[in-house]
């Protein structure tokens, strides 16, 4: 305890940018607005919805159907039934067309909510998360298609383009790197990626919302002067799963507040 | 000239090490994206598409062999157009710009102005504390260096297209990808240089 106590205090005289940092990721990481979506996340779970009139309650997200410990770690993970490899939201979009008879268009409309009015999405990821708190993460990797989806992210997070020449490594790629006051994560650095990829989805302080995994993508797209991935795409998926991977055997924590 | 550069990725890939062999070629993601990414508001699917200098530096992780990323470095100086007369413009209306992350985003307001990010990866005046480290230093950048006509060359230069001088820097090409215009960039390379400029004081 006391080594640690001392490297913290050496790692804040040699960085007081980053001490104050986490600092404050501590302190808001304690009582967790994500609280309140998850028990939102259990109602609509729960909620008869669509033309089925019916629950997401059979939801198979990879543990058999209604079954949420543990499932949430697991992801993302290659379905038999549809042939393809998802991640949580790709997932529940699935069971809301099949289950409950929604059209994805109607399914889709909101994807990412905002601070007044979140999205479907966002409380149902709060909660099925939030149940595999304690469980190590451990994303498919044998199917060929688990392989290929992960390659392809990795492919994808080295990818320059766009207007200004940027692939997520431009930010992401080098340790100590800041944007403004906030720490960038390496995050093809299993080390430096699992602790953060453990907390996701996650309460942002900034924006007083929730966001998902696929919201945290879209917006580093944005930033990135990209046009849009299309929500639950295999671009998408592949992404999570190359996040998700570096991740492989860390204990989940989330849902997670960030700020 | 693209097609000259497009030319020039083929050796590249193949410096590539046997143990990426299966990762998708640059080609493959670049399919991947034209179908799986759809245009918003200004960012149009042919910011998709890389160039050849993309793709160099996509499939060479940034790190092209020496000879190649001179030849790529060469072909993006010919992109910059320097204004005639002075390079330097005003510093007082530079930090305005330096300041702002806006622009070339889908949920920018096109043709609105469009700020240069610098702070986002750049020290520059001493007053501004929340500056990132992506890119090195610039605090007393002309006071270092120097402010006559060739250092106001090179700054203006390196601001209008970075890859001129350094093939895969993380730069943006600001003025090459019209996020920047002249007078902007004449005014951040009097941000830099002035020695009236906070950045040198």
């Amino acid at each position: 305890m006391r080594a640690i106590l001392c490297s913290a205090a050496l790692v804040a005289a040699l960085s007081p940018a980053f001490a104050e940092e986490s600092k404050y990721q501590k302190m808001v990481s304690e009582d967790s607005p994500a609280e309140l979506f998850q028990v939102g996340g259990e109602e609509l779970w729960k909620k008869a919805q669509g033309p089925k009139h019916a629950s997401l309650e059979k939801c198979d997200l990879g543990k058999g159907p209604g079954v949420l410990k543990g499932a949430y770690a697991a992801l993302p993970r290659y379905f038999k039934d549809t042939d393809r490899v998802m991640d949580l939201e790709t997932r529940l979009l699935y069971c809301m067309e099949t289950l409950q008879g929604r059209s994805r268009e109607e399914a889709t409309k909101r994807v990412f909510g905002n601070a007044n009015s979140p999205s479907e999405m966002e409380y149902l990821s709060a909660y099925i998360a939030s149940k595999s708190r304690g469980v190590k993460m451990n994303p498919g990797h044998s199917h060929p298609k688990e392989k290929a989806a992960f390659e392809l992210g990795r492919a994808l997070f080295f990818h320059r383009a766009g207007a200004w020449d940027f692939s997520c490594a431009s930010c992401h790629g080098e340790p100590n790197k800041r944007i403004r006051m906030s720490q960038l994560p390496v995050l093809d650095d299993p080390k430096a990626a699992a602790p953060l990829i453990a907390t996701w989805p996650a309460y942002r302080v900034s924006n007083s919302q929730f966001k998902t995994m696929q919201w945290r993508i879209n917006d580093c797209y944005r930033q990135m002067r990209m046009p849009e991935p299309t929500f639950a795409s295999d671009a998408t998926v592949a992404m999570n799963m190359f996040l998700a991977t570096m991740a492989k055997g860390e204990t989940y924590r989330g849902p997670g507040t960030k700020r | 000239m693209k097609k000259t550069l497009l030319t020039m990725a083929l050796p590249a890939a193949a410096l590539l090490s046997a143990a990426a062999w299966s990762d998708p070629s640059a080609e493959d993601v670049t399919r991947v994206l034209q179908r799986d990414f759809h245009a918003k508001g200004q960012a149009t699917m042919d910011r998709v598409v890389q160039d050849g200098l993309q793709r160099v530096c996509t499939e060479t992780r940034n790190n092209p062999p020496a000879g190649l990323a001179k030849t790529l470095e060469a072909d993006q100086m010919k992109t910059i157009v320097y204004p005639q007369g002075s390079l330097m413009g005003d510093w007082k209306r530079a930090e305005k710009v330096a300041q702002s992350g806006r622009g070339s985003m889908w949920n920018d307001k096109p043709g609105a102005p469009a700020g240069g990010g610098c702070y986002n990866c750049h020290q520059l005046s001493p007053q501004e504390h929340s500056f990132g480290t992506v890119g090195p230093s610039l605090l007393g950048f002309g006071r270092k260096r120097g402010s006559g006509p060739e250092m106001q060359r090179y700054v203006y230069g390196k601001i209008y297209n970075a890859k001129a001088f350094n093939a895969c820097s993380q730069m943006p090409r600001l003025g090459y990808a019209g996020t920047l215009n002249e007078q902007e960039i004449k005014d951040l390379t009097a941000l830099l240089l002035d020695p009236a400029s906070p950045v040198n004081q």
